[in-house]
């Protein structure tokens, strides 16, 4: 089937050398290890940090390969042929973004509890941290590909990229490092369920977005 | 849908950037002919290729593919479905052997001719498996062709089928092209030098 066959070409070419997908991954461990060099080894600030720290450099971390997802096909031709494939532009964009996620989110969502454990993660969040970046990484993936859709035929938009997509992602790192502090805390948690509905939504509308914006940079 | 019978234009007006490019271009091609489309820089040969090619919204005008059964397409995301595509970059992925380039075309697109009879066609058959970082840009300009040929669609768009090829790269693009339309396909070239088949040519004011 097409959407599979656009996926596989996308996580191969990813996989390969000058691909990235190690890159994000990269970046996340070097943030996260950073940090307590930074802020020194006081286990009871870093245990208090953790949630957020982890979700701002994820988040950071997947801004950082958006613009693999369309530049680099946008930049060498690849972009026209592909919309001119049996699938809508639609089901390219959605495909390109689960992709994305293939190699960037779903990395980030695996590494995150090594992370974790060296940032002193109370032991009743680690499963909610791996839930809530499963949850929420596709989301970031999708407003991802909105922003980076629309600023394809910018001449360095790598650089403006950031400053479309982050404000978007407020409810991404709202949601998601608040139901993993509930979880720590023993609190109800209605996070998660804010969380999904977020990322749901954004999963099912941002291709019909990115699918406008590639449908704008084609004409041009 | 069955085999193709005509792509027409109609009145077409294109503009990019905001500025009219071209218009009132009105020129019928039929199954079987290539038509070379000539003009200076800036002339909007390319922007004919790719509101062919269902990129480009007409500003007026309309552009319509039509077939032996009498099935006509006029919307141009419908059009690309039939469109062999050549664009003016050739699509490459450094990454990607050749062979992987068109067996990818192939899975996507649907298959026409063997890959490894695209790949002598068009004189890659010992580079089959060299990544594309490899490749000259001439190279690479034939690996676009070998996916043209290796994949089955019926109205080819050129642009600057010539570019960046030797001679003996301009007669495979030449031959290629006569043998696309003896089998009932339809080529359109923007073109600067004679398309060197028997061909229809449109002069783009």
């Amino acid at each position: 089937m097409s959407f599979f066959t656009i996926v596989a070409r996308d996580v191969r070419l990813a996989m390969r050398g000058g691909g990235g997908a190690f890159l994000a991954l990269a970046f996340f461990a070097m943030t996260v290890t950073l940090v307590p060099l930074a802020v020194g080894p006081d286990l009871k600030i870093l245990s208090a940090i953790c949630v957020g720290l982890l979700w701002v450099a994820a988040s950071l971390a997947s801004l950082l390969s958006l613009d693999r997802l369309f530049q680099a096909d946008f930049d060498d031709g690849s972009l026209d042929l592909l919309a001119l494939g049996p699938v809508s532009l639609e089901t390219l964009a959605f495909a390109k973004i689960a992709a994305h996620w293939l190699t960037t989110g779903l990395p980030l969502t695996l590494l995150a509890p090594a992370m974790a454990l060296l940032l002193n993660l109370p032991a009743r969040g680690y499963v909610a941290l791996i839930c809530a970046l499963a949850i929420g990484t596709p989301a970031i993936s999708a407003l991802g590909a909105v922003g980076a859709s629309l600023t394809l035929a910018i001449r360095r938009g790598g650089l403006i990229l950031p400053l479309i997509v982050m404000p978007l992602l407020a409810p991404v790192l709202i949601f998601g490092s608040g139901a993993v502090r509930s979880a720590i805390d023993g609190l109800a948690n209605g996070g998660f369920f804010f969380l999904a509905a977020f990322s749901l939504a954004a999963v099912l509308l941002s291709p019909f977005a990115a699918a406008a914006g590639l449908r704008l940079n084609l004409g041009t | 849908m069955g085999a193709l019978d005509t792509l027409r234009t109609d009145g077409l007006a294109l503009a990019r950037g905001g500025r009219i490019v071209l218009r009132g271009l009105s020129v019928t091609v039929r199954a079987g002919e290539a038509l070379a489309v000539e003009g200076r820089n800036g002339a909007g040969k390319t922007s004919l290729l790719r509101a062919i090619a269902g990129f480009l919204e007409p500003q007026s005008g309309s552009i319509q593919l039509s077939f032996r059964d009498g099935a006509a397409v006029a919307s141009g995301e419908e059009r690309g479905r039939f469109v062999g595509w050549l664009g003016h970059q050739d699509g490459t992925k450094p990454q990607f052997t050749p062979r992987e380039h068109l067996q990818f075309a192939q899975r996507f697109y649907g298959r026409a001719d063997d890959s490894t009879n695209a790949l002598n066609r068009s004189g890659l058959a010992r580079l089959g498996d060299v990544p594309a970082q490899y490749l000259s840009a001439g190279q690479k300009r034939r690996l676009a062709l070998a996916r043209l040929l290796a994949c089955a669609r019926p109205l080819w768009l050129l642009d600057e089928p010539f570019a960046a090829l030797d001679n003996e790269g301009k007669t495979i693009v030449r031959d290629l092209v006569a043998e696309h339309c003896a089998r009932g396909g339809i080529a359109v070239a923007a073109t600067h030098e004679p398309l060197g088949i028997s061909c229809r040519t449109l002069q783009l004011a």
